[in-house]
């Protein structure tokens, strides 16, 4: 007997959604088995993490708090993935998109309001957009590798903030603390009453759609795709690539810029060393775990909110490292990767030929 | 004869997901005999033909070599027992010499000085020149395909399969070939020669097997049969003729292109070099030529893919495009098909209709306010499906899912029902069966009547001679002055087409 790989004539539609849902409980399978060997009750660990947070009511507020932020940066990323665009610094673009919202809001002073707010999260966008420019110009000028150039900027982008928050915008009433002062109550994105849930859910609940029609019906959908399988077809169909490059890596940026305003003036409310978080490298898993369409960062965005939860609450619950959810969120991830051949091949066995030779 | 065949199929069937590629297939090769193996795009020969080298099992029927059965189940086995083969697609690196490359893919590890001799033996023995040290990316393409040659022969083969060798290849080159290929055969090696050129079998083999939807349909003698029995043998039905108005008048001029000059696009690219030509309304015009003189830039700087610094180096009814990108120029009335159509002229992973936006998104309006018109596309697709007899699941079938030649149905409708004012086309009827290529000619005459002006680029002389009024030959990315066709001369062809390779002076 022999394993083979065999072409599908066309690629299975079943796998496709298949692949991230057995991805997922293959990661939580594997981890009760590492837990149990490591002597923690693997079964009750992988239930807080995974299952808990979907339990409790009240845990479902933290769950959209952290499932906005990293869908609407998957949307973008997907986006340029389609492109065959790797930007890997959606971190960076999401630190320099905070920090465009919180300068506008600094400059406001006291003065708030519903143009204010729009001024705040526009300035995001666009922050997160030309921090994303960069790679793109280095790309498209240059062919500097944007994995690297993107990645590295989120490095730069990290200490520009502590230049900010250590040095110029640092709060005079804040006890010395590398931070921003807090924004003023009407700088603050509205929140539904009763709750922490902003208007940036809502907003990651609408963008999906919007993505979905800009990827599956527009002109410019098609543009993203056809350059993302061909450059030369493209070429033929009269699509310019390197402007594609461009504009799928601002978008991508600027959804990253966008999520970091709407967490800043939506949830933070002040820029302080901490302030990077990760989300914009967990998008990364989001948009491949969505399988790069919209619906499905939608989805995939809440399965690893629900881990970030579930990893505080393993935290008091069996005690484990609350750095616990990141190993299972790379789990997945390999596991995605690892099970994408499926949908274009399939597996056969092949019962052992009688010996062959002359 | 006592001796047993050098090569028995039986009942060889081959199944692939949703297709049977061979059907109880079945007939033998002779020692010293040169057998031809004739059929249509899918009519499973390369299929077969891989079973034999080892590259692929069959799932049923029986291979036997001198009489004993065998399983072959790898290529090395295959080289083993002594059976070369020689692919349409060569398998060379550009940037090493003769030598390297021959080293790199025999079995053993033989000395290079050991080797070097051993080739130049081989070379004497069987008249091939090839200079060992020698760049490949420097060679021509009939110089390359010596080097594969080569490769197959310092196995001694006892049998050798030839994949469609000639296509590349100058009429003066054709020949020098098959003089290779009746000594081999005089040597009692026998040779499987895969082609759909008729009258190369007629010329060449001894016997000839023809396949059908990969099923066998006859062995019979080529020196008997006609080429057009042949061809209808191949293709199950009559073969129908090219049909055209006799003695039409031209329209003005429709497309000029003047001193159209483009550097290389790399370092195997060849550089355009002040190219001229003209086309009138309702011509067509062919640019003949051996593979990597020029003929692809050619396209590419007439379909807007490689736009020129110099407006006027094209011109289409008057107006100069030559600045203008591949979109702006459909705008003005010019098609294209280039000759590689996957990832080129179609994206493989899309659907037909998704294929038919690439290209004819403006012309027909699938674009509204920034959105696809999907219904428009499918309804287009579907035109194109049925008017060129495309065999596909319909307009969301995958390109990728279709064969070669029926994608290149497709291409070629889906730019043709547009009813460009210049349609210019590289290999119409690459991999395409005789059938099809027929079709596919028609439509070309067709839509020259109309008063298009095309422009057809093809390594096939015969294509060409067939279907042009007027034609010209590429070489080293030059144009030659442009002949009529009903008065050209195939030898003067053959040397211009030969040009600064010098290979028509070898002698063979």
């Amino acid at each position: 007997m022999r394993l083979k790989l065999e072409k599908r004539r066309a690629p299975s539609l079943a796998m496709l959604v298949a692949t991230p849902i057995a991805s997922v409980i293959l990661t939580m399978l594997i981890g009760i088995v590492v837990f149990d060997l490591l002597g923690i009750n693997g079964f009750e660990a992988v239930v807080d993490i995974f299952l808990s947070p979907l339990l409790y009511s009240y845990k479902w507020q933290d769950v959209a708090l952290k499932a906005a932020p990293l869908i609407i940066i998957a949307l973008g990323l997907s986006m340029g993935n389609r492109a065959q665009v790797w930007n890997i610094g959606a971190e960076g673009q999401y630190v320099i998109g905070a920090l465009c919202c919180a300068g506008v809001g600094i400059a406001f002073g006291q003065t708030g309001g519903f143009l204010v707010v729009v001024l705040m999260i526009a300035a995001g966008i666009v922050g997160g957009g030309l921090w994303a420019a960069v790679p793109a110009w280095l790309r498209t000028r240059f062919n500097v590798n944007e994995i690297l150039s993107s990645l590295m900027l989120t490095y730069i982008s990290f200490q520009v903030l502590g230049y900010l928050v250590g040095g110029p915008w640092k709060d005079p009433n804040g006890r010395n603390f590398p931070a921003t002062a807090p924004l003023a109550d009407s700088q603050t994105l509205p929140v539904w009453p009763e709750s922490t849930v902003h208007l940036g859910v809502l907003v990651a609940l609408i963008l999906p759609f919007v993505f979905w029609v800009i990827m599956a019906r527009s002109e410019f959908g098609y543009q993203v795709r056809v350059v993302g399988s061909s450059a030369t077809a493209a070429r033929h169909g009269g699509f310019d690539s390197k402007r594609t490059i461009w504009a799928t890596m601002i978008i991508g940026g600027a959804m990253a810029g966008l999520a970091g305003g709407l967490e800043f003036a939506g949830v933070l409310h002040k820029m302080d060393l901490g302030f990077p978080s990760g989300y914009g490298f967990t998008a990364i898993i989001v948009a491949f775990l969505g399988r790069l369409n919209p619906f499905g960062c939608l989805i995939a965005g809440i399965v690893l909110a629900v881990t970030y939860v579930g990893g505080q609450m393993a935290q008091t619950s069996v005690h484990i490292p609350n750095s616990t959810a990141g190993i299972f969120q790379a789990m997945m991830l390999f596991f995605i990767l690892a099970s994408d051949i499926l949908v274009r091949y399939r597996i056969r066995l092949i019962p052992s030929t009688k010996a062959a030779g002359v | 004869m006592a001796s047993p065949s050098r090569l028995e199929l039986t009942g060889i069937t081959k199944r692939f997901p949703g297709v049977l590629a061979n059907d109880n297939v079945g007939f033998s090769v002779k020692t010293g005999e040169i057998h031809a193996l004739l059929g249509e795009n899918g009519a499973g020969k390369s299929t077969l033909v891989k079973m034999i080298y080892g590259i692929l099992q069959p799932d049923a029927g029986e291979i036997r070599w001198d009489g004993q059965r065998i399983s072959v189940t790898n290529p090395k086995a295959a080289r083993k027992l002594g059976i070369g083969m020689v692919f349409q697609h060569f398998s060379l690196f550009e940037a090493m010499t003769v030598l390297e490359n021959i080293a790199l893919g025999m079995d053993a590890k033989i000395p290079a000085r050991d080797l070097e001799s051993r080739i130049l033996a081989v070379m004497g023995q069987y008249g091939l020149k090839l200079e060992p040290h020698r760049i490949v990316s420097t060679l021509s393409v009939g110089e390359r395909q010596r080097i594969e040659i080569v490769r197959a022969l310092l196995l001694t083969p006892k049998l050798l399969i030839m994949d469609e060798p000639t296509s590349v290849l100058t009429p003066q080159e054709v020949e020098q070939l098959f003089t290779v290929l009746r000594k081999l055969a005089q040597e009692g090696c026998s040779i499987l020669y895969i082609s759909h050129k008729l009258h190369e079998i007629k010329a060449l083999c001894d016997t000839a097997t023809i396949l059908r939807g990969g099923k066998l349909v006859d062995t019979c003698d080529p020196a008997v049969e006609t080429s057009r029995s042949m061809a209808e043998k191949m293709i199950g039905s009559s073969l129908k003729d090219i049909s055209r108005v006799a003695g039409r008048a031209f329209g003005p001029s429709k497309l000029v292109v003047k001193a159209l000059s483009l550097p290389a696009d790399g370092p195997f690219g060849t550089a355009l070099r002040d190219i001229s030509f003209t086309v009138r309304a309702g011509e067509i015009f062919g640019v003949a030529g051996v593979a990597g003189n020029g003929q692809n830039a050619l396209l590419l700087a007439l379909s807007g893919e490689a736009p020129n610094q110099d407006p006027a180096s094209v011109t289409v009814d008057g107006v100069a495009v030559g600045h203008l990108q591949a979109r702006a120029r459909r705008g003005h009335g010019i098609g294209s098909v280039p000759e590689e159509r996957n990832g080129h002229a179609a994206v493989p992973i899309f659907t037909l209709a998704d294929n038919a936006v690439l290209t004819a998104r403006d012309r027909l309006g699938m674009v509204r306010a920034g959105l696809i018109d999907a219904k428009a596309a499918r309804t287009y697709a579907g035109e194109v499906i049925e008017a060129f007899s495309v065999k596909a699941t319909g307009p969301s079938a995958l390109a990728e899912s279709l064969s070669g030649g029926n994608l290149q149905k497709y291409i070629m409708g889906r730019e043709i029902l547009q009813k460009p004012q210049v349609l210019v086309v590289s290999q119409p009827t690459w991999g395409v069966d005789a059938g099809a290529a027929g079709s596919i000619h028609q439509a070309l005459v067709d839509l020259a009547a109309t008063g298009s002006a095309i422009v057809v680029i093809s390594q096939d002389l015969d294509e060409l001679l067939s279907l042009c009024d007027t034609m010209a030959v590429i070489n080293g990315g030059r144009l030659s002055p442009p002949m009529v066709v009903a008065e050209a001369k195939i030898d003067e062809i053959g040397l211009l087409m030969g040009g600064i390779h010098g290979e028509a002076s070898h002698a063979p």
